[in-house]
């Protein structure tokens, strides 16, 4: 590779020739300030944060983007420099909702942190402020515009990580905003709530729906049962709300908390997920053995359920029937469950703990129900679970760790575990699957060959005889790409794990924010995922059909995998959704729209 | 009413356009270009069956429509009269010349008179500082104006 000699600040650096600026100075330990710059997705020098003093260039220039170059001579901490960074985030400041006590992103928001850093002290522009709309319609994203700064980092997320471009920069000049097409609503635009928008904003002007009230509200209503269930994926994040590295995993001191908090029960999702794999690996033979329509297609994730519905309704039918583990989880409590303790089903409320928006969308669709009851009530993000601790002032660093419940619900296997990162789904699926045309047990469990975050993992394997072709993939993008392979007959499988982020769960919508600049040096997606795989090694039990309570599930309550019952509570079904349907009147132009 | 331009013939042109530049890059402003001027507008049914023939997704179509000025959302009227505003045309008296448009055909700037005939637009310099002050009638120009010129050049259309 080649080589270029420069000096950043009287040190003499020497860094490839493909560098920008910012990495240069980085490799030589200077901090230079970034607000739009998101590494490999927002690379675009719009927001002028990073300006940088060449020698012998005409003016300043955005670190972010300039390349190096052979004897480079550059300044990042001249009057000169520090002067127009500052006036440059004046300048933001001035058409920007300062309403930093009140808002969601206090003291954990990008542009707070930035004016802080660079000592601004007041806003010299007294100018007009461009009046908006708070976007709240949708379940699942709040979209505030009196909070952009139309950095884009949220257009980039949305148009070139996920491919679907939900999210652009509409009008112009000071009525630029950033908003879905027709200035619609989130809720009228395919969005598939995936939520890797408000993971990239730097401020508050994209958040989730805050359900926080609404689960106090119940958990202080002594009439009702409050059930709480934790998705896999958020014990791999809540730690970060609170200061701890990233995937460290907080198992213990979360369901510590969570009791504190006042839930009466509090359980974990991957019972459900171990409940998944039984349904759904049983499917999968079923449609294997039946002539059945293969690929099938993993169907935990409902941002990938709806980019699925909106984009390849051709392939709705190869979706597993199986509802989420959450969604699952829900259907029992409200049978099995309140059977088994005798708690009437209306006053049961269920409480999903998610590292996703998306699933807050998913818990309000119609179909997601048992007699006529919720499955789910509330789905909270990690994020907001560390805002209820806060709340609770409950000191999270210093909580013992407990024990999920015991009880019916209470038992889960290192298979479960693995079904937040991309990948663990189908090995889960492999552990029980291989065992059943096998026909014996099987004793290595680890399918590391369809760990890890390549875009797309395909594996074969002989299992009973017979060849298994599987895939992965994780990100719209990523799923866009190889349902396109599986539709041209380029390649051909028997089963398919998509999950809607990439990374899968651990790097959800809901998961808590990481900074741009942590984001230069750390692959979130592999430290989250290394705490789930941590946890399934040390369980005794990884396989779900090992599970005693799911096996007492099945003797007691649902007789058989995929039995009626089963189907009853615990599959659905899917259909095709048109992208921005017409609405009648709304259109002006005199056409038939 | 504008007379409706929505047509099965104009669609099929549609069509053929998106055929034309389909795969090519930058194929988005000349088909928004020649959108513009078959439908006299460009509407969410447009813009939605340019997104899915050039694949490109509808919120970067109507960003790029809402940006330039050129596009237009409602449909205008048969002729767009342009009277520009740069600071030549200006110094020499376009806004009495605006204002007496306005007068003559009842419409205020970025209107459509209700029988659908005239749009009327202030437009920033078009470059013709010579003949200042300046306005097009569609892609005819009329230079050196007075007040007194407007009803006249009106009349032919």
């Amino acid at each position: 590779m080649e080589k270029v000699t420069l000096t950043i600040d009287n040190i003499n650096v020497e860094v490839p020739k493909s560098y920008t600026i910012l990495q240069a100075a980085k490799h030589a330990g200077i901090d230079i300030p970034t607000l739009c710059f998101l590494k490999d997705v927002n690379e675009v020098g719009a927001c002028r944060v990073c300006l940088v003093e060449i020698e012998g260039a005409r003016a300043l220039q955005a670190s972010c983007v300039h390349p190096v170059s052979e004897g480079m001579v550059i300044k990042t901490n001249s009057k000169k420099v520090r002067e127009a960074r500052k006036s440059n985030v004046e300048l933001i400041l001035s058409n920007h909702n300062r309403e930093c006590l009140t808002c969601d992103r206090n003291r954990n928001c990008e542009l707070q942190s930035i004016s802080e850093e660079l000592g601004i002290r007041e806003i010299p522009f007294e100018g007009e402020k461009i009046e908006t709309i708070i976007d709240d319609k949708s379940f699942s994203i709040v979209r505030d515009p009196s909070k952009c700064i139309l950095c884009g980092r949220c257009v980039n997320t949305c148009k070139n990580v996920q491919k679907i471009g939900i999210l652009d920069f509409v009008n112009r000049g000071f009525d630029t905003q950033v908003a879905p097409a027709f200035e619609k609503s989130m809720a009228d635009a395919p969005c598939i709530y995936c939520g890797q928008c408000i993971v990239a904003c730097p401020v508050a002007a994209l958040r989730e729906k805050d359900d926080v009230e609404k689960v106090w509200d119940m958990i202080d209503n002594p009439d009702i049962h409050v059930v709480v269930q934790t998705a896999p994926a958020v014990r791999a994040g809540l730690g970060e709300c609170f200061g701890l590295p990233i995937g460290t995993r907080v198992t213990g001191k979360m369901v510590s908390a969570l009791k504190r908090l006042g839930f009466d029960k509090v359980y974990d999702t991957n019972f459900a997920a171990d409940l998944t794999i039984m349904e759904e690996g049983h499917e999968l033979l079923g449609r294997i053995q039946n002539g059945g329509k293969l690929p099938m297609i993993t169907s935990c994730s409902p941002g990938w359920i709806r980019y699925c519905e909106f984009n390849y309704p051709e392939f709705i039918e190869n979706l597993s029937t199986c509802k989420s583990p959450h969604q699952m989880m829900g259907a029992i409590i409200k049978t099995y469950y309140a059977e088994k303790h005798n708690v009437d089903p209306k006053k049961i409320f269920v409480v999903s703990i998610m590292p996703c928006t998306s699933k807050k969308t998913e818990s309000s669709r119609s179909e997601m129900n048992v007699n006529g009851l919720r499955d789910v009530d509330a789905v909270l993000t990690t994020r907001e679970l560390g805002k209820m601790i806060k709340q609770a002032r409950i000191n999270f660093l210093e909580l013992e760790d407990d024990k999920f419940d015991e009880d019916l619900l209470g038992d889960y296997t290192g298979a479960g575990v693995i079904f937040g990162a991309t990948g663990g789904v189908m090995e889960a699926a492999l552990r029980t699957v291989a065992e059943v045309l096998e026909g014996k047990s099987i004793e290595n469990v680890d399918y590391k060959e369809i760990r890890g975050i390549a875009d797309i993992k395909e594996a074969s394997l002989t299992l009973g005889g017979k060849e298994v072709r599987i895939a992965i993939a994780h990100g719209t993008a990523s799923a866009a790409k190889l349902l396109d392979m599986v539709k041209s007959g380029e390649r051909e499988y028997h089963f398919i794990e998509i999950m809607g982020c990439s990374g899968g769960c651990v790097t959800g919508g809901g998961q808590p924010h990481v900074s741009a600049k942590i984001l230069m040096d750390v692959d979130v997606r592999v430290e989250r995922a290394k705490a789930l795989y941590e946890e399934d090694a040390i369980l005794e039990l990884r396989k779900s059909h090992e599970n005693p309570q799911i096996k007492k599930l099945y003797d007691d309550f649902l007789g058989k995998p995929n039995s009626h019952k089963a189907h009853e509570l615990l599959h659905t079904h899917y259909a095709a959704k048109e992208q921005f349907p017409k609405e009648k009147n709304e259109c002006s132009c005199g056409c038939d729209c | 009413m504008a007379k409706n331009t929505f047509t099965a013939e104009n669609f099929t042109k549609l069509d053929q356009v998106i055929q034309k530049y389909a795969d090519k890059k930058g194929a988005l402003i000349p088909v928004l270009n020649d959108a513009q001027k078959i439908f006299g507008c460009l509407p969410m049914e447009i813009q939605k069956k340019i997104s899915e023939g050039l694949n490109i997704a509808l919120a970067e179509i109507y960003g790029v429509v809402t940006f330039y000025s050129q596009f237009s959302l409602e449909p205008k009227g048969e002729y767009t009269i342009g009277v520009c505003l740069g600071t030549a045309c200006y110094v020499k008296g376009a806004q009495k010349i605006i204002d007496r448009i306005k007068k003559e055909i009842s419409i205020g700037v970025g209107e459509t008179s209700p029988n659908g005939k005239f749009t009327l637009e202030a437009t920033r310099c078009i470059g013709a500082c010579g003949l200042a002050p300046v306005l097009t009638v569609n892609e005819d120009v009329y230079g050196r104006l007075v007040e007194g010129d407007v009803p006249g050049i009106l009349e032919k259309y």
